[in-house]
C-alpha cells in the first residue's frame, strides 16, 4: 500500500511547528501504524534528514506511551484501540493521513509528535492511591468483595494513562482520567475510607495543573482506548459536591 | 580461548545458617538496623520503576530513607511490568489442593532445573503470600469467585492452582499498585522521580558504588547523582534478540555498564523463549506480542500430522491432528513448562509441520473448551486476549484456532547477587529481572512478577539497611570527585563519537542482524560450532557498527537514534558474552539446550557432576573470566526434570 502523510514537525517546545508532506510506499497491510513510521524514519535517516520524533514503548496497547492524533482523532480511526495497535489495513491505499501530536494546554509539545504528560502523574501523586504501607496489609481473603464490584472497579482501573481523553476534549479536561482513578478506588471497600479526601485533592490538582473544566461533551469516552465510561465522571462530580 | 577461568575465587553467597525454613527469619533477626531518625540521612538511587523498582522505592521511602528514582519512559507507570498478562504466583493454598511453601519452593527449583540456590528460592515462596495481601490492600482488583473470595488458576509447570490474576492485565494492575504507592511518597517529598532519564554509567570509588550518571532524554543534559547505595531495577534484556515480547526501550545497558565497572554477570545466555507468542509475519515487524500462557489452561496445542498441510484448521479432522504436547508429556500436557513447550514447537516446525503463511507457527485451539464450558465462560476468562489477537491478526479465535510461535521473552540471567541482593560491588544492589537469582535455568510462569515484588517490597528493605548501618557516619554523597569527572568525560566522548561515525546504516539494521544471529545460534538450541560462529559474527558486526553507523543530529536534545545506538552498542557486547556463556556450559539445563547433550528421546541432559554451579562472569581484558559459585543441595535431591 502507498500513503501520503502530513506530519507535524516542530523542533522544540519554543519553535513554531508545521505540517510537512511525506510519502511511504510498499507498506504491507499487516504493518502497524508505528511500524509504518519506523519505516519512514529509516528512509529519512538514510537520506540525511531528521527522523520524526514520536513516543511508544510496549507496542501492545497497555503502557499508554504511544498516542498520535490521526486524521483528527486521538489514536486514529478505530474505537478502543491505542495508536500502537492500529494497522495499515484500517486505511485506504493511496489515502492522505494527517499525523499530529496530542495537543492540550496541559501537554506542552516537546518535539514533533512527543508531548509532556507529566501533569497526569502529578494528579495521581495528589491522592490517587490507598495509603497502605508495605507490611500493613491484613490477610487478603478477610475482605470479601463480590465479583461484580471487582469487575466494575476494574473497568475504571484499566486506564493506561495515555491522555487521549485530554487531547480529544475541547476544554483540555482530564476529568475522565481523574475520575477513572477515583472510581476504581471508591468502588472497593479498601478504598472507601480515604475517598472524600482523595476526591477533593485530585480534583483540586487537576484544576491547578492547567487542565480545563469538564462540560460533559463525552468526546473523551469515544476516544478512550480502554473504553472507560463517562459515568465515572458523574460519580466523581457527585462525590466532589457531596 | 574465548574466556579464562578463575578457580581461586569463591563467590560468597551469604546464605544464613539454619534450617531452610528458618534462614530468612534468622537473617532478619540478626540484621543490623538503622534507627528511624537516622534514615533520612541516607540517599538511595533506584534505577527502574517496574514492579521491583517502584515497590523498592515506595517501601524504602516509607521506612524514611531519601529515594531518587529514574526511568526512561515518560512516566514511571509505563515500565514494562505493565505488560505482564497472565498472573502472579503465591502460596495461599486457598484451593486446599495440597499447596505448601515447600511445594512451591520445590516446583520453582525443579522448574529452574536445579540451577538456583535453595535458600533464595525458598524465601521467594515464603514471602509470596504477603504480596497478595499487600496488593489487595492497595486496590489491585484480582479476580474473585462469586462468593467474593479470591480466585486463582494453574500455570505451566505445576499441578496446583496458585496463580492469582487480574483479567489479562495482572502486571498492569500490580504495577499501578506499586506506582501509586511510590507516587504517594513523591507527594510526601520522600521520593524524587526523574522520568525520561537514562542511566549512562555507574560510578565507583575503591570498588564501592557511589552514584550514577544519567542523561535527560528530552534535553540531552547529563547529570551526576551521588548516593549511599545504588539499586538497579532495570528489567530484562530479551530485546537483544530484536524481535521479542519486550518493549522498544528495554535494554541491558544499566547492568552492562555496571558489569564493566566490576559487577559480575551470571548466566547471561539463559533466556526464556516463550511458547505462546504471535508469529512473525514480515520484515517490517518491530516486536512479537505475547499471548498469555494462561491460554494453555484451556487451549490445546497441535500441528497437522502431515507436512505441508493445506486444509484450513477447522477442516482437519481429529485423527489428522497431532496434539504433540499431550502425546509427549501426558501428565502435564499443554501445561508443560515453557522451555519444553517452546522446544517441542520448534521441533514440529523444523520437521515441516508448521502452519501459517510462513509455516512458522503451531495451533492453539479452543474448540473443545468452548464446547465443554460454553463460549461465555471462555469470553470471561480470556476475552481481552481474544480481542487483542483479532486486533493484531484480523482473525476471530472463537471460530478458528490461534496461531502461536516461540519468541524471546525473559532473561533468567543478569547481574550476580548474593542472598542479600547485593552485587559483587559493595553498595550496588540488583533486583527484579535484572538480577540472576531465583529462576535458575528456566523461570516458571507467574514467578517473575512475584520475584520483582518480593525483591522490592520485602527483601531489599531488610537487606539494604543492613549495609547502610555499617557505613561510617561521616559518609556523605559527593559528586565532585575524580571518579565522577572521569565517568562524565568518558560518557560525553562516547556519545559524541557515536554521532560522528556518519556511516550508511541505521541502528535498527545492526540490531536486527544481531537478533538473527542470536535466535539462530544462541536461542532455543545451541551447539559448539554454532556458538563459535556466532561469536565471530558478532565481533565483525560490532566492528562494522563502529565504522558504518549513521545517526542523524547530535547528542544535544531528543535523539532517539542515539538512545538506541547506546543500547545496541552494549547489546553487541552482551551478545558475545551470552555466546561465550552458552559455549562454556557443556550440558543442557532448562532453557539452555546444547544439542550435544541430550537424552535418547531428545530431552535436556543435565550434568550435575561438572556443572552444578552458577557462572559468574567478571569483565576482563582480553577475555572474560569465569568464576564458579557451586550450588549445594542440602534439602532436596536434584532429579531428572521430567514432565512426562
Ligand atoms: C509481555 C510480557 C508478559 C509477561 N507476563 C508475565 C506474567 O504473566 N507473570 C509473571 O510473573 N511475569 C510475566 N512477565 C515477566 C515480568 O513482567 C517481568 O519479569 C517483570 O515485570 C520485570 O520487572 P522489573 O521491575 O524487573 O523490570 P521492568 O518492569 O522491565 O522495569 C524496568 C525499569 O527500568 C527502567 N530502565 C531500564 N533501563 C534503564 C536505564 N538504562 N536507565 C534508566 N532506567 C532504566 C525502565 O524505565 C523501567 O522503569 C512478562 C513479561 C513480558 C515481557
Ligand atoms: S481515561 Fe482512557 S483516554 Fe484517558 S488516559 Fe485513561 S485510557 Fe487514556
Ligand atoms: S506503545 Fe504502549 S500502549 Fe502503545
Amino acid at each position: 500500500m502507498n500513503f501520503k502523510l502530513k506530519i507535524w514537525r516542530q523542533e522544540n517546545p519554543k519553535t513554531k511547528g508545521k505540517l510537512v508532506d511525506y510519502e511511504v510506499k510498499d507498506i504491507s497491510a499487516d504493518t502497524s501504524f508505528l511500524e509504518m513510521l519506523d519505516q519512514l524514519n529509516e528512509t529519512l535517516i538514510l537520506r540525511g534528514e531528521n527522523p520524526v520524533s514520536f513516543d511508544s514503548d510496549c507496542r501492545e496497547g497497555i503502557c499508554g506511551q504511544c498516542g498520535l492524533f490521526i486524521n483528527g482523532r486521538a489514536h486514529g480511526p478505530l474505537d478502543q484501540t491505542s495508536t500502537c495497535q492500529l494497522h495499515m489495513r484500517s486505511f485506504k491505499d493511496g489515502e492522505t493521513i494527517y499525523v499530529e501530536p496530542f495537543r492540550s494546554s496541559a501537554f506542552p509539545i516537546k518535539k514533533d509528535l512527543r508531548v509532556d504528560r507529566q501533569a497526569l502523574d502529578n494528579i495521581i501523586a495528589s491522592g490517587g492511591y490507598i495509603s497502605v504501607s508495605t507490611g500493613q496489609a491484613p490477610e487478603a481473603n478477610q475482605t470479601r468483595i463480590s465479583s461484580d464490584e471487582v469487575e466494575s472497579a476494574f473497568d475504571a482501573a484499566s486506564c493506561i494513562g495515555c491522555g487521549a481523553c485530554v487531547a480529544s476534549c475541547k476544554n483540555g479536561s482530564a476529568a475522565l482520567f481523574t475520575a477513572a482513578k477515583i472510581s476504581h478506588l471508591f468502588q472497593l471497600p479498601q478504598g472507601k475510607i480515604e475517598h472524600k479526601k482523595r476526591t477533593q485533592n485530585m480534583v483540586k490538582a487537576m484544576d491547578q495543573l492547567g487542565f480545563g473544566a469538564c462540560s460533559n461533551t463525552g468526546a473523551c469516552e469515544v476516544e478512550c482506548p480502554q473504553g472507560i465510561s463517562i459515568r465515572h465522571i458523574a460519580l466523581m462530580n457527585k462525590e466532589y459536591w457531596k | 580461548m574465548y574466556f579464562s577461568t578463575d578457580t581461586a575465587t569463591t563467590p560468597l553467597a551469604k546464605i544464613p545458617e539454619g534450617d531452610l525454613k528458618d534462614k530468612w527469619s534468622n537473617f532478619k533477626t540478626q540484621a543490623r538496623l538503622v534507627s528511624p531518625n537516622n534514615r533520612k540521612n541516607y540517599r538511595i538511587l533506584v534505577i527502574g520503576t517496574g514492579l521491583s523498582g517502584a515497590s523498592a522505592a515506595a517501601s524504602l521511602a516509607e521506612l524514611g530513607y531519601q529515594v531518587t528514582s529514574f526511568c526512561f519512559q515518560d512516566s514511571p507507570r509505563r515500565a514494562h511490568s505493565v505488560a505482564a498478562q497472565g498472573g502472579v504466583n503465591a502460596m495461599k493454598n486457598y484451593k486446599n489442593d495440597g499447596d505448601s511453601v515447600f511445594r512451591m519452593f520445590y516446583d520453582t527449583l525443579k522448574g529452574g532445573d536445579f540451577r538456583s540456590r535453595e535458600a533464595n528460592v525458598y524465601r521467594l515462596a515464603e514471602c509470596s503470600a504477603s504480596l497478595i495481601d499487600q496488593a489487595v490492600a492497595q486496590g489491585v482488583p484480582f479476580a474473585r469467585e462469586y462468593s467474593g473470595y479470591l480466585s486463582n488458576r494453574s500455570f505451566g509447570g505445576v499441578q496446583v492452582s496458585r496463580t492469582f490474576y487480574a483479567r489479562g492485565q495482572t502486571g498492569q494492575q500490580l504495577l499501578l499498585g506499586a506506582y501509586q504507592a511510590m507516587m504517594r511518597q513523591v507527594h510526601l517529598g520522600k521520593v524524587t522521580c526523574y522520568s525520561r532519564h537514562e542511566m549512562l554509567d555507574l560510578v565507583t570509588e575503591n570498588g564501592v558504588a557511589k552514584g550514577i550518571l544519567v542523561r535527560n532524554l528530552d534535553t540531552g543534559e547529563i547529570s551526576r547523582h551521588g548516593a549511599h547505595a545504588v539499586v538497579l531495577a532495570t528489567g530484562g534484556f530479551g530485546k537483544i534478540y530484536y524481535l521479542s515480547t519486550l518493549a522498544m526501550g528495554c535494554n541491558g545497558s544499566a547492568i552492562w555498564r555496571a558489569h564493566k565497572k566490576g559487577a559480575w554477570a551470571s548466566c547471561p545466555s539463559w533466556t526464556q523463549i516463550h511458547p505462546t507468542c504471535l508469529p512473525q509475519s514480515g520484515n517490517h515487524q518491530s516486536k512479537l506480542t505475547l499471548m498469555s500462557e494462561s491460554l494453555r489452561n484451556d487451549g490445546r496445542i497441535w500441528t497437522p500430522r502431515v507436512k505441508n498441510e493445506n486444509r484450513k484448521p477447522q477442516d482437519i479432522p481429529e485423527e489428522d491432528r497431532d496434539y504433540y504436547l499431550e502425546r509427549r508429556y501426558p501428565s502435564f500436557g499443554n501445561l508443560a513448562p515453557r522451555d519444553i513447550a517452546s522446544r517441542a514447537a520448534k521441533e514440529r516446525i523444523d520437521a515441516g509441520h508448521g502452519v501459517g503463511p510462513l509455516k512458522n507457527a503451531v495451533y492453539l485451539d479452543f474448540k473443545d473448551a468452548i464446547a465443554n464450558q460454553g463460549k461465555e465462560t471462555i469470553v470471561k476468562k480470556y476475552g481481552n486476549l481474544f480481542t487483542m489477537y483479532e486486533k493484531i491478526t484480523g482473525i476471530n479465535a472463537y471460530e478458528q484456532p490461534m496461531m502461536i510461535s516461540p519468541a524471546a521473552h525473559f532473561s533468567m540471567g543478569g547481574l550476580w547477587v548474593d542472598y542479600e541482593l547485593s552485587s559483587s560491588i559493595s553498595g550496588l544492589y540488583v533486583i527484579g529481572e535484572a538480577n540472576f537469582s531465583d529462576h535458575g535455568a528456566n523461570r516458571l510462569g507467574a514467578n517473575s512478577l512475584l520475584q520483582a515484588c518480593v525483591d522490592g517490597y520485602y527483601i531489599l528493605p531488610q537487606t539494604l539497611p543492613h549495609y547502610l548501618a555499617q557505613l561510617s557516619k561521616s559518609e556523605k554523597p559527593d559528586t565532585n570527585t575524580a571518579a565522577f569527572e572521569e565517568s562524565e568525560n568518558q560518557m560525553r566522548t562516547q556519545l559524541r563519537e557515536l554521532c560522528q561515525i556518519n556511516g550508511s546504516k541505521t541502528v535498527d539494521h545492526f540490531h536486527r542482524e544481531l537478533g538473527k544471529i542470536l535466535y539462530d545460534k544462541c536461542g532455543l538450541s545451541r551447539t559448539e560450532k554454532g556458538l563459535t560462529a556466532a561469536i565471530e559474527a558478532i565481533r565483525s558486526l560490532r566492528q562494522e557498527f563502529y565504522q558504518d553507523l549513521k545517526i542523524p543530529q547530535n547528542e544535544n536534545g531528543i535523539n532517539e537514534e542515539l538512545e538506541k545506538a547506546g543500547r545496541v552498542a552494549d547489546y553487541l557486547e552482551i551478545g558475545e558474552l551470552m555466546c561465550i556463556d552458552a559455549l562454556s556450559r557443556e550440558e543442557s539445563c532448562g532453557a539452555h539446550f546444547r544439542e550435544e547433550y541430550q537424552t535418547a528421546d531428545g530431552e535436556a541432559k543435565r550434568n550435575d557432576r561438572d556443572y552444578a554451579f552458577i557462572s559468574c562472569w567478571k569483565s576482563g581484558d582480553p577475555s572474560p573470566v569465569l568464576i564458579k559459585e557451586p550450588l549445594h543441595f542440602e534439602f532436596t535431591k536434584p532429579t531428572e526434570r521430567s514432565y512426562k
